[in-house]
């Protein structure tokens, strides 16, 4: 298991730099100048421009950057934001944030997906089920920033439960209304997913000899179904965790929650590459180390399931 | 069984129910809490640099230094400045200038406000090095140059409270300038650490930082009154607290939620709706920013004879009050002039000012003189950048051009500002294309000079004018504000003829405040006199 996980990371280098590095060619191909943008409209004496270029790196070539880059990087250095604030300090404070609301996001979507999704498919075809499907059919063709908006208008300015935005330091309460924005996608994914996992499951030998050993409903749903039918589920969710962390930029952008996506917005919007770069690169970390779990989550549903060593 | 079928759809219900209700039952609005009530919540965004006076060109920090730091001037809600820290600032021939201070003005941490809290400021913020982004506010103090450090020699200090300045040629709007943030004092104790300055910044101000962590990046920035504050700027709130919105859809959401009190920013998706969401306490006026496009002289068509007419031409086959009405819904004010309404000095009226009328008739029979020159070929293009929400104003414009002369125009977009700006600057752009401005300080020059004179900064389009130059700088010696005016209003009558700028539209501010607040007065650059809005 440990040689496992120690290989698994091993491979992890590799893409992090290649990634860092196409990120990094990536922000350096994008045209223009992020500097002139600094001046707005006025046009900068060419002197002043120079300097500043200098200052940023800029006048090298990229291959020059972009190792002067990842030469900081494993320094503990990401680079400097163009407010002045090391790039470290805003991934400090902004992911903190970000997961905060991804793991509320998580817990709803998870919660109430399997609860409901196996009512459905221990009643399926019966009314529950078929307002449940419609439900999530629903929920799953709106587009995230309907959901954001219309849960913002009624909910925040409408009724006054909840605030219309999150206040600054993302306070848990401010973070229920968006969560559950972020969650009600996924939520209707998971309650199909689960369905027809739960539906599956029912059919099959164990499940019927279990029944037959005389072991109440009590016993076999949470044992014997709920757990044999979660593997895709946790699958999808542990996927979907590592979404919601790399950020929400609608929702965040719409709730103006201080975290990852609506940092990483801006920091596009503006040019900044250091920033945009350090966070992509975290994001990749993130998403790897998500995949580790989910493999791992597998031995402990599904004990048929081992690693080779 | 009938019944429990019943209760499990019910459960369904309510379950899907949760993922919106469950959600608000904690999540209460805390709002009127009694001793913080007198805290005005407004929006802003977060600063993209350090929060250094001279180093700062954009609204996100420009607001937070208004209210922090106190210059020797201050503009009142019309544009017209007063003394502040100045007691008198006094000239004979625009150039030598001698600027007299208040005494006992103290910065917040007890320094004291002297003529080297001017000289020194103003230093740094020139000195080459320091790579300030408006240095370039001190480009007519003798002394100060681009390319090298040095010294700004024309600064010169008399005694403590008195100091005089000298400028490299006449500029009568120097003391209209000296409002503006690049020229605010610094107390003695920034110049050790201007990094840290920054993120602290200490100033001399009706508000002051709420501490030392009173800047939450990229969430919000917390100013409380400066009780030894002795200006005229005496705030009657108890505070400000600048929220960060990256959208201003949020904001407005927050505006209507009761989150926010002030709002000075109306996103586009509220612009047909928020006079009837706010009614009177929605706010819509002109403010200092000016629209329009450039034709580059260089162009093919575009010199001599041929290009001014065709620029007449375009000009009046363009229905402005149809597309701020339609496109803008109201939030832009068709342009009459070169400059905006809220500045001293506008006129409506100006000579040649029919040129911006839309006249289809006149456009079609100016462009067939053109013709006449010079068949045209080709297609009439606008360049605008993508991200700035220019798309619909563009391609209402080149559908106006095209409707009217029945020739090819279209708009040609650049995915970044960043892009087109650069096209721009090096001259490689080989189409017209989008310009603005938005005002330092409020005169007439400061739309002119540094846009149309003849190697100016943001002479975007190369227009050369030896006519236009001579009229702006007998304007600029001129000491008599009156009769300064008067020239620089000739001047854009020569622009009128010439149109080196096509103008479109004024900007209009558009905000509004919630109902706890009154007394909301938008200043001339579009930001809300804070110090003097209640709260109840």
């Amino acid at each position: 298991m440990a040689g496992y996980i120690f290989r698994r990371l091993l491979q992890a280098l590799p893409v992090l730099v290649g990634t860092t590095f196409l990120i990094y060619f990536m922000v350096f191909a994008m045209p223009g100048d992020p500097l002139l943008a600094l001046f707005g409209d006025k046009t900068p004496n060419p002197a002043v421009l120079e300097r500043l270029r200098e200052q940023y790196h800029l006048d090298q070539p990229f291959i020059v950057q972009y190792f002067l880059y990842l030469g900081g990087i494993f320094r503990g250095d990401f680079g400097t934001s163009f407010s002045g604030e090391p790039v470290t300090e805003i991934l400090a404070r902004t992911f903190p944030v970000t997961i905060r609301l991804a793991l509320m996001a998580l817990f709803i979507e998870f919660v109430l997906g399997v609860l409901i999704g196996l009512i459905s498919g221990l009643r399926k075809g019966k009314l529950f089920d078929a307002s449940a499907l419609v439900i999530s059919l629903i929920l799953i063709s709106l587009p995230i920033f309907v959901i954001a908006f219309v849960a913002q208008f009624i909910f925040g300015i409408q009724l006054g439960w909840a605030r219309t935005t999150v206040s600054a330091g993302a306070p848990i309460q401010d973070l229920i209304l968006p969560a559950f924005v972020l969650a009600s996608i996924t939520f209707a994914q998971i309650v199909r997913l689960t369905r027809s996992s739960v539906i599956e499951t029912q059919s099959l030998d164990f499940v019927r000899t279990a029944y037959g050993k005389g072991l109440s409903r009590r016993r076999i749903i949470p044992v014997h179904i709920l757990r044999n039918s979660l593997i895709p589920v946790v699958t999808y969710a542990a996927t979907d965790f590592g979404v919601l962390l790399v950020g929400a930029t609608v929702t965040e952008g719409i709730f103006n929650v201080p975290g990852v996506g609506r940092t990483l917005y801006q920091a596009i919007i503006r040019g900044e590459g250091p920033t945009v770069v350090s966070f992509v690169t975290v994001m990749v970390l993130i998403y790897l180390v998500v995949n580790l779990v989910v493999d791992l989550l597998y031995g402990l549903l599904d004990p048929r399931i081992r690693y080779v060593k | 069984m009938k019944i429990r079928r019943f209760g499990l759809g019910a459960i369904a219900l309510v379950a899907a129910g949760t993922l919106a209700l469950s959600g608000c039952a904690s999540g209460g609005s805390d709002d009127s809490a009694g001793d913080t009530a007198a805290i005005i919540t407004t929006n802003g965004s977060e600063p993209q640099n350090p929060l250094v006076p001279t180093n700062t060109n954009e609204v996100g920090g420009g607001k937070i230094l208004d209210a922090i730091f106190e210059g020797l001037v201050y503009y009142d809600g019309d544009g017209a400045p007063h003394n502040a820290v100045a007691e008198s600032i006094e000239t004979d021939d625009a150039t030598n200038y001698t600027i007299t201070l208040k005494p006992d003005l103290t910065f917040t941490n007890g320094d004291p406000v002297t003529a080297d809290s001017f000289i020194d400021a103003w230093n740094y913020g020139a000195l080459a090095s320091n790579e300030q982004l408006s240095s370039y506010f001190f480009e007519d103090i003798v002394g100060f140059s681009y390319d090298e450090d040095s010294e700004l020699t024309g600064l010169k200090k008399v005694d403590d409270l008195t100091f005089t300045v000298e400028l490299n040629a006449p500029k009568s709007d120097f003391p209209l300038r000296l409002g503006y943030s690049a020229f605010y004092p610094l107390p003695a104790s920034a110049f050790d650490d201007m990094e840290a300055f920054g993120q602290n910044p200490v100033g001399n101000g009706p508000y002051m930082l709420d501490g030392e962590n009173a800047w939450a990046h990229n969430e919000k920035i917390d100013l409380v009154v400066n009780p030894d504050y002795a200006g005229e700027r005496t705030p009657v709130n108890g505070g400000l607290s600048i929220v960060f919105y990256a959208t201003q859809d949020a904001a407005y959401a927050d505006l209507l939620g009761g989150n926010l009190d002030v709002l000075d920013a109306v996103p586009d998706s509220a612009l047909s709706t928020f006079e009837a969401d706010l009614g009177d306490r929605a706010v819509n006026q002109p403010a200092a920013v000016f629209q329009s496009f450039t034709i580059p002289e260089r162009l093919a068509h575009f010199g001599g004879e041929e290009g001014k007419l065709r620029r007449a031409a375009l000009s009046m086959a363009i229905n402005r009050e149809e597309i701020t009405d339609v496109i803008f819904e109201g939030s832009r004010t068709p342009a009459s002039d070169f400059t905006s309404p809220v500045i001293d000095g506008f006129s409506d009226s100006l000579e040649g000012a029919e040129v911006l009328e839309y006249n289809p008739d006149e456009a079609v029979k100016l462009w067939a003189e053109a013709d006449a020159i010079s068949p045209w070929d080709g297609e009439f293009k606008i360049a605008y950048n993508a991200d700035g929400g220019h798309q619909a104003w563009v391609d209402a414009t080149t559908n106006s051009i095209k409707n009217v002369l029945g020739i090819e125009a279209s708009g040609e977009p650049y995915p970044t500002f960043q892009e087109a700006r650069t096209l721009i600057t090096d001259r490689t752009i080989q189409t017209a294309f989008r310009t603005g401005w938005q005002a330092d300080y409020p005169g007439l020059f400061n739309f002119l000079g540094p846009l149309y004179a003849t190697n100016a900064g943001s002479n975007d389009g190369d227009y050369s004018n030896p006519e236009f130059d001579a009229l702006i700088n007998s304007g600029a010696e001129d000491t008599d504000p009156a009769s300064a005016n008067e020239k620089f209003q000739q001047a854009q009558e020569i622009l009128l003829q010439d149109l080196p700028a096509t103008p479109l539209w004024y900007s209009n501010v558009t905000g509004g405040y919630s109902e706890n607040v009154d007394d909301v007065v938008f200043g001339w650059n579009s930001v809300p006199l804070y110090y003097e809005i209640t709260k109840s």
